[in-house]
């Protein structure tokens, strides 16, 4: 976060010596950046499915780190690599400041409960030191809890393969999950992330 | 339809001796009481009524349709496959009611830009400070001879989803193995570049499992056409397109594409070179904006000239044009450009409302085509305006198609996006689940 802090404060020293004018001159605001994410991850970031991952309520970093990873091709996506090219760092750093303010809506999927419930004991094993309170702490990484299916499993899919780094932390849990299990330790995860529905629909 | 001029208008209207006191430019503050006339009941007008609610409540906002209900014409292709139903495309209003919309079922007749009234067909007349005008596109019929709109029931365009969307596919179903499916393109520019071709898609995505004899002809207008080496990609892929057992074909203008004529009762098409008759003949007519534009006086040739930043018209100050209907080159005349387009427009009336200056704009497009079940393709542009030129500019180096010769598993993914794309575009605009 300390780029966005500079940023904000630099942002602030312009705007008490040259006026309010320069800040607005040239730059669209936050607001029309953010506002163009609609479409595809739903009003305000909380997206409406059935595979388009929420973007509200991402912590700062994360969404910087994703999308400065996909500017220079270094995260697997679709399309994310062809739109992020298209923002400056300034930008990505004011949409994330945006978004981590927007409150996350989620809504219900279908989920298996057996498996959701095997899950909760895998995520309390191996998951909740970094993904603190069920997933819907998003300090460390992406929302989890209440995120649709598809998404997470397009992005366990690529961390497996290598097509998207992982923290040497998560890949060591995610090495001792599936080695000292039998299971689908994986969709059973799944399964309980998409059980947590976060906000009021 | 009679063309109404500003004159007649204020004295149906009865209204003369307030246009005086009504006239002004657009920052003119009025305080409360602020009213935006939005005229219109796509994307780009529901998009804009919602936004309006939301960034200034103050505001109060009258979206005059003439359906009660919405139709989305993007994702319809699927309906001609079998893929979905239309009912899953059709959407109530409640949602932007819920928001203090007020939705008015009517069809607007005149606009007074100057004393600043919209007449509707059933005779109310709407005072606003602000109008925004988003009708879609209108058919230029007989731009092919022979094609107007009694031989839409004959051949059905399909481009306006609804009971053409259900003509195309009963005749679809109805048609023999080993039957043959034209569909004619349009030249430039039109509403979903990429449109054509997924349809062809879609109908083959059909037929592969149902009518494997069967063929699809797409005679085409233009030599390039949107996505084209994605599609041809898909459809070598999945279609056997380039061998002689090939599902698609395509007819490029210089190889005869070019349909000059259409005859009902035989259906078949005249071209450059030939005539071919079709069990299901699809004509997509040339476009030109909206119907309302043209009566309010809104356009330039076909389509209607705005300044790019507010998509404020060029003709008359106080309305403004968005989605299809306007000139936003170089977006492409696209449902999620009409979102964009509509928050940009949105922005800048609620600032001049407020007496200040509108800020700057930023504009995204996406775009998916599904080309099989598991094929899905994309395009993305981000785009800033040139003030100078007042052109929409693409950023260098960004947004662009899908990449060649992805992987299956990234194209599949393209198909699961796509519908999140429709599920979100729909929900942002309507405000909320229908």
């Amino acid at each position: 976060m300390k780029t966005g802090a500079v940023t904000a404060s630099f942002g602030a020293l312009a705007l008490l010596v040259v006026g309010p004018s320069l800040a607005t001159a040239d730059e669209p605001s936050v607001e029309a950046l953010a506002y163009t994410c609609a479409g595809c991850h739903g009003t305000d970031g909380s997206s409406v499915g059935p595979s388009s991952p929420h973007i509200a309520g991402l912590k700062e970093d994360y969404f910087i780190d994703s999308m400065t990873a996909y500017k220079a091709n270094e995260r697997n996506s679709t399309i994310m690599n062809r739109i992020a090219k298209g923002y400056t760092d300034e930008q990505i750093t004011a949409m994330a400041e945006y978004f981590a303010t927007q409150k996350l809506r989620t809504a219900s999927q279908k989920f298996d409960s057996v498996k959701a419930k095997r899950g909760a004991e895998l995520h309390e094993k191996y998951c909740e030191n970094c993904h603190e309170d069920g997933g819907r702490d998003a300090s460390e990484g992406g929302t989890l809890a209440g995120q649709w299916m598809p998404y997470l499993e397009f992005s366990m899919a690529d961390f497996k393969s290598g097509a998207r780094r992982m923290t040497k932390k998560m890949e060591k849990k995610l090495q001792a999950a599936t080695s000292e299990n039998s299971d689908d330790v994986v969709d059973a995860l799944i399964h309980f992330y998409v059980s947590q529905k976060q906000g009021s629909e | 339809m009679k063309k109404i001029n500003r004159r007649d208008f204020a004295c149906l209207g009865g209204a003369a001796a307030a246009c005086g006191l009504t006239i002004g430019f657009p920052g003119v503050v009025r305080g409360a009481g602020r009213r935006v006339v939005v005229v219109g009941g796509g994307v780009g007008g529901c998009t804009a009524a919602r936004y309006l609610r939301r960034m200034d409540p103050g505001v109060e906002v009258t979206l005059i349709t003439a359906e009660p209900r919405y139709t989305a014409c993007f994702m319809s292709n699927e309906v001609l496959s079998g893929e979905r139903t239309l009912d899953s495309l059709t959407f109530g209003y409640e949602g932007l009611k819920k928001l203090g919309v007020q939705v008015l079922i009517d069809r607007v007749v005149g606009l007074d830009p100057v004393a600043r009234k919209a007449r509707t067909a059933s005779g109310a007349i709407l005072d606003f400070d602000a109008c925004l005008v988003s009708p879609g596109v209108d058919f230029k019929w007989n731009s092919i001879e022979g094609y107007d709109e009694k031989a839409s029931e004959i051949a059905p365009h399909a481009w306006s989803a609804g009971p053409q969307t259900i003509a195309l596919r009963k005749q679809i179903e109805a048609m023999p193995d080993g039957g043959k499916v034209v569909i004619v393109a349009p030249r430039d520019p039109f509403k979903c570049p990429p449109g054509p071709y997924e349809r062809a898609s879609q109908i083959a995505m059909y037929c592969r499992h149902r009518k494997p004899k069967s063929k699809i002809v797409i005679l085409d207008a233009k030599d390039t056409f949107s996505k084209q080496g994605l599609f041809v990609e898909g459809w070598t892929k999945l279609y056997g397109y380039g061998t002689d057992k090939s599902m698609i074909e395509w007819v490029s203008a210089a190889n005869g594409g070019k349909v000059s004529a259409f005859d009902p009762t035989t259906r078949t098409v005249t071209t450059e070179f030939d005539k071919l008759q079709g069990n299901v003949v699809n004509i997509i007519p040339a476009q030109k904006a909206g119907k309302i534009a043209f009566e309010a006086d809104l356009v330039d040739g076909d389509w209607c000239p705005v300044d790019k930043k507010t998509f404020e018209s060029k003709r008359h100050r106080g309305i403004y044009v968005l989605g299809d209907a306007c000139d936003a080159a170089k977006m492409p005349k696209s449902a999620y450009a009409a979102n964009s387009q509509a928050k940009v427009a949105v922005a800048a009336i609620v600032a001049r409302l407020k007496g200040r200056e509108p800020g700057e704009a930023s504009y995204v497009n996406t775009c998916y085509s599904i080309v099989g079940e598991e094929f899905g393709i994309s395009v993305a542009g981000i785009y800033y305006l040139d003030a100078a030129s007042n052109m929409i500019e693409p950023i260098k180096d960004s947004g662009g198609i899908s990449p060649a010769n992805a992987s299956p598993e990234i194209r599949k993914r393209e198909v699961s996006y796509a519908h999140s794309w429709l599920d979100n575009v729909i929900d942002d605009m309507l405000g909320g689940p229908a």
